[in-house]
């Protein structure tokens, strides 16, 4: 029979066996924990994503590599321990290059997931968008170096039956990456591959001809929160609503027009907007120039030429607020891909060698009255300020509709778990 | 097995010589090839990757031959401040290839490196890991000619020679006659017990920058019932700016192998490492000499010092250049043949260190003041110092000062007094105990050196780099160039400090090219918490401490650097440069 033992997580009195780790036991009694590179069977625990840190006995450590015992104090949920939590996950993302929506672990991932859990709208970094490789020499695995957190996981765990390593870090500081022996992971059998597949906590280890693609609905992470009041958070208090007709421009820079769309996808609330909102320049109306000050501009996608930028700068200066939606806006998104590829290449690829051209037929456009194309995709906080980002590929109608409303009238808004997620 | 490598017993498939292994290599063939690798993974059992993840790990193992001289020039700050530039410069011109390359004749290869413990005789080189210091351009010059004409870099080096300054009235701890033996005598003498107490009453402190109380952790050490137990000597002094373990291992090596042994003597352990860093190979034969002598007078090997039962030997490890293998536990990794990463703190070395035995880790210096200490006695060393923070304590001096070199000061001498012994030329801004440490103003000049009072901020803890800045050298190149040190020398394994610092660093750029807003500032000093709240080891949890100290005492530093005109429009966005290469691409 092993010690029972008496101690605090947040001044809740808990009592566990002495010895269990930290993040088990609060899991145990409901209190949320987040982690990332921790898995239970994997003794001693690795403690190298750091999104488990808390103030044990006033000290910021890692949950994950702490055993609990008799009288310990421990803060797990504070402002400040969220707000150092979120900022570890940023890192991951503006670290790699995440494409959520060309990923085929969209909706198992758990990065993706702890994203959600911890309501990450935009990446506080700016991205760093280095040039990583996808890895297609291993005979049964694709290695997606972009994706990789660097957790150790399979570093640790995925192992030959001689005992040997299959994955080791290599290089190290920001150069740091997975390593993978070709010869050892010819060995491995379909099953030991599929564990790795599984243990991997974003999709950067992807075994080939293996589907990990499920319908919406049975994906490991299609279920609520698991946090109980997620939905139960209030952004800003009721004050009293006076909806006075406002003014509001709208553009789709370097963006698919799909976040447009999602504006539309409000259904019968669309009847309101004509009696509220009034556009000035925006697709929607088909007005090219700024005509009145607005109060709010709403930007969708980056900027990937000079044209864009100065369209930028124009919603800079004829707004109050403005507004980036969607993720290109927001860091790159999808366009961004191209960032760590040199222009250059990135032009003959598209108008020379695609396969669907004629050789010799095709021309790179270049001419002066055409937009001239940047170095590298810029989000729009690179270029102007922005005061608010509203996340998602595309972010969900009522999403965006309840925080435009929140900002212009100060309207009280929930967004409910379902309408946070994108994917 | 070809039996390209030296041999090693068929039974000892722990890693503990791969570092040896790779050494070897390195040295006779300038690089580590394919079949290397192959034959390493055999000899140990491991995969290839597993392998090629150390050879990446440690900077002085290359993939590439790396040239016949193989030069690595220090870049840190006070080289940089010394002339650094010019010298790179000449380098390559002379050898007709650049920094980061080897030349087409395979004869040179030239490699940046960080600071190689010479910061007193900047700008300084290693030249096939021998030491070439106060460089210039003609003596660059020189150098490389004689190499081309057949001298060799052990014969051409230099035997670098620091000033040594000691407390007037002859009351120098570490720089005083040693008589070999005694102190091991007086501690026989004292018995384990005795030791550890007078350790205690001498308030001794770990050197190396912890400042842990050294009698706890070897009472702790003590009473492990684990055998066998191990004493390691850490001398990967890679803090830039810090010089004195070298200083100690060249003039007192002694002290240090009698201190290893009294700790072997407390604890009960029969095997003593000390982990020297490859900058420093160059010292190996003279602490091997130093061993020997003491193998030959039976203080080393059975019954030392004619302690009947107690038997201790000491060995040599190189480290392969890697500032992280500084921090404890990822010394104990990188002893153990592996990848330096830092261990969680699920053990403590004292528990389970090497090879998951008991093991002690000290400092140089630490170890030579257990010896001095046990040879004076405590009562005469406490007369040293002031109370709470008693006898002598060896710091680095280098840059913008006369007389750099080491200082032997008591603790409590003023950081004032301190300028003004070295002749420091027009301070203004010092960094003490290395870029992980604290930097101040003059306003803070009158803060004793000690090891009191660190919450009230009266007193200042000094790991041993103290360097000092004038008022002409630009505050931001000199962050920005420890920053960059630690975005490189991080190991990579937690987020924080491998994400983080390659953030601030970038960060930094953009503040010191003149494109940071009030904001920036703000969250510049966020991030730097966030990153020391939540790394995993000593260098994530300093790696900011000189950004966040300076940007409170040198606030109009950074406020001049702001970019006053920011109106959310940033018409400093360089669109000129985005178009370069689309303008560069289509030009007829």
């Amino acid at each position: 029979m092993e010690n029972k033992i008496n101690f605090t997580i947040d001044g809740n009195p808990i009592q566990a066996n002495e010895g269990d780790n930290l993040v088990t036991v609060a899991k145990e009694n409901g209190i949320f924990i987040p982690s990332l590179c921790y898995f239970e069977h994997i003794q001693p625990p690795l403690g190298t994503c750091r999104v488990c840190t808390c103030k044990i006995n006033g000290k910021y450590q890692p949950a994950c590599t702490e055993r609990v015992s008799e009288g310990l104090v421990v803060e797990a949920n504070t402002d400040e321990l969220k707000d150092l939590r979120r900022a570890l996950v940023e890192m991951m993302f503006a670290e790699g290059n995440h494409i959520c929506p060309a990923c085929e672990k969209s909706g198992n991932c758990d990065l993706q997931h702890m994203g959600y859990e911890l309501g990450i709208a935009s990446v506080r970094f700016p991205h760093l968008f280095k040039d990583r490789i996808i890895d297609y020499k291993p005979s049964r695995m694709v290695l997606e170096h972009n994706r990789c957190i660097k957790c150790l996981r399979c570093v640790v765990d995925v192992k030959t039956k001689e005992g040997k390593k299959v994955f080791t870090y290599q290089d190290r500081g920001n150069k740091t990456y997975v390593g993978i022996d070709y010869e050892q992971e010819a060995t491995l059998t379909e099953d030991e591959a599929m564990r790795a597949m599984n243990l991997c906590p974003t999709g950067a280890i992807i075994v080939r001809g293996k589907n990990l693609s499920m319908p919406f609905g049975q994906r490991k992470y299609d279920e609520n929160s698991v946090q109980k009041n997620f939905n139960e958070k209030k952004r800003k208090p009721k004050t009293s609503l006076n909806m006075e007709k406002k003014i509001v421009a709208t553009c789709s820079l370097a963006g698919c027009f799909g976040c447009h769309m999602s504006m539309l996808d409000i259904d019968t609330d669309l009847l309101d907007i004509i009696e509220l909102i009034s556009f000035d320049k925006s697709p929607i109306t088909d007005i090219k120039k700024f005509s009145h000050r607005c109060h709010i501009g709403i930007v969708e996608g980056g900027c990937c030429n000079d044209e864009n930028v100065e369209t930028l700068r124009a919603f800079r200066e004829n707004c109050d607020i403005l507004v980036a939606l969607g993720e290109c806006a927001i860091w790159g998104g999808v366009p961004s891909m191209r960032n760590s590829i040199p222009l250059g290449e990135c032009l003959e690829e598209a108008y020379l060698n695609s396969t669907t051209n004629e050789p010799g037929s095709t021309i790179i456009p270049y001419h002066e009255d055409l937009p001239k194309i940047l170095n590298r995709i810029y989000a729009c906080n690179e270029i102007v300020k922005i005061d608010y980002f509203i996340p998602g590929c595309p972010p969900d109608g009522n999403h965006i509709w309840k925080a435009i409303k929140n900002l212009l009238w100060n309207e009280e808004y929930n967004i409910l778990y379902s309408e946070f997620k994108y994917d | 097995m070809s039996g390209i490598l030296s041999p090693s017993l068929p039974s000892d498939l722990s890693q503990t010589q791969m570092l040896n292994n790779l050494w070897e290599l390195q040295i006779r063939n300038n690089f580590i090839s394919d079949n290397d690798i192959d034959e390493l993974s055999q000899r140990y059992q491991i995969s290839k990757v597993e392998v090629e993840g150390v050879v990446s790990f440690y900077h002085f193992f290359h993939r590439k031959p790396t040239g016949k001289f193989t030069i690595y020039l220090n870049n840190s700050i006070v080289s940089e401040m010394k002339g650094f530039q010019r010298v790179k410069e000449a380098f390559e011109r002379e050898t007709k290839t650049s920094f980061g390359s080897v030349d087409r004749s395979g004869n040179f290869g030239l490699f940046l490196t960080p600071c190689i413990g010479l910061s007193d005789q900047e700008p300084a080189a290693l030249i096939n890991f021998y030491p070439f210091t106060n460089l210039n351009s003609i003596k660059v010059k020189e150098i490389i000619h004689a190499l081309l004409k057949g001298s060799e870099p052990a014969q051409l080096c230099d035997s670098p020679f620091s000033n040594i300054y000691t407390p007037a009235d002859n009351k120098t701890v570490f720089f005083k006659e040693f008589p070999e033996g005694k102190a091991l005598k007086n501690a026989e003498t004292l018995g384990q017990s005795g030791v550890i107490d007078c350790l205690k009453k001498s308030e001794l402190t770990g050197r190396g920058g912890a400042n842990f109380p050294t009698h706890i952790k070897w009472n702790l050490a003590k009473s492990q019932k684990a055998t066998p137990k191990y004493v390691i000597c850490n001398a990967d002094e890679g803090e830039p700016g810090t010089f004195k373990d070298r200083v100690l291992i060249s003039s007192n090596s002694k002290a240090l192998i009698e201190g290893m042994l009294i700790c072997g003597y407390t604890i009960g352990a029969t095997k003593g490492i000390i982990y020297l860093r490859g900058e420093y190979r160059w010292l190996e034969p003279k602490l091997n000499e130093a061993i020997d002598d003491f193998r030959r007078n039976c203080l080393l090997g059975k019954d030392c010092g004619n302690i009947s039962g107690f038997d201790f030997d000491i060995s040599i490890q190189i480290g392969a250049g890697s500032y992280v293998c500084g921090e404890e536990t990822a010394l104990l990794e990188s002893l153990e043949g592996k990848r330096g990463e830092p261990r969680t703190k699920w053990f403590f070395p004292v528990e389970r260190g090497f090879m998951q035995h008991p093991t002690v880790i000290n400092n140089v210096e630490t170890f030579c003041a257990v010896a001095h200490i046990i040879e004076m006695g405590a009562e005469e060393y406490c007369k040293l110092g002031i109370p709470g923070s008693p006898g002598t304590k060896l710091i680095s001096v280098s840059g913008d000062c006369k007389l750099p070199g080491i200082y032997e000061i008591e603790w409590g001498m003023t950081v004032a007094e301190l300028l003004e012994l070295c002749e420091a030329q027009d301070p203004f801004y010092i960094q003490i105990s290395g870029p992980s440490g604290e930097c101040i103003s003059m306003k803070e000049k009158f803060r004793r050196i000690s090891m009191l009072d660190l919450l009230g901020n009266k007193d200042i803890r000094c790991g041993g780099s103290f360097m000092i800045f004038n008022s002409q050298r630009d505050l931001g190149k000199v962050l920005l160039n420890f920053s960059t040190f630690f975005k490189n020398e991080s190991c990579g394994i937690c987020t924080p400090c491998r994400a983080g610092n390659f953030i601030i660093q970038r960060k930094l750029e953009k503040l010191i090219n003149g494109l940071a807003n009030k904001n920036d500032l703000d969250e510049l000093k966020n991030w730097g918490t966030i990153i020391k709240k939540s790394s995993r080891c000593g260098l994530g949890k300093t790696a900011t401490n000189s950004l966040i100290f300076a940007m409170d005492k040198f606030r109009d530093y950074f406020n001049n650097k702001l970019d006053k005109d920011f109106n959310g429009l940033n018409f400093k966005f360089d669109m000129e440069a985005a178009l370069e290469d689309y303008e560069k691409f289509n030009a007829p």
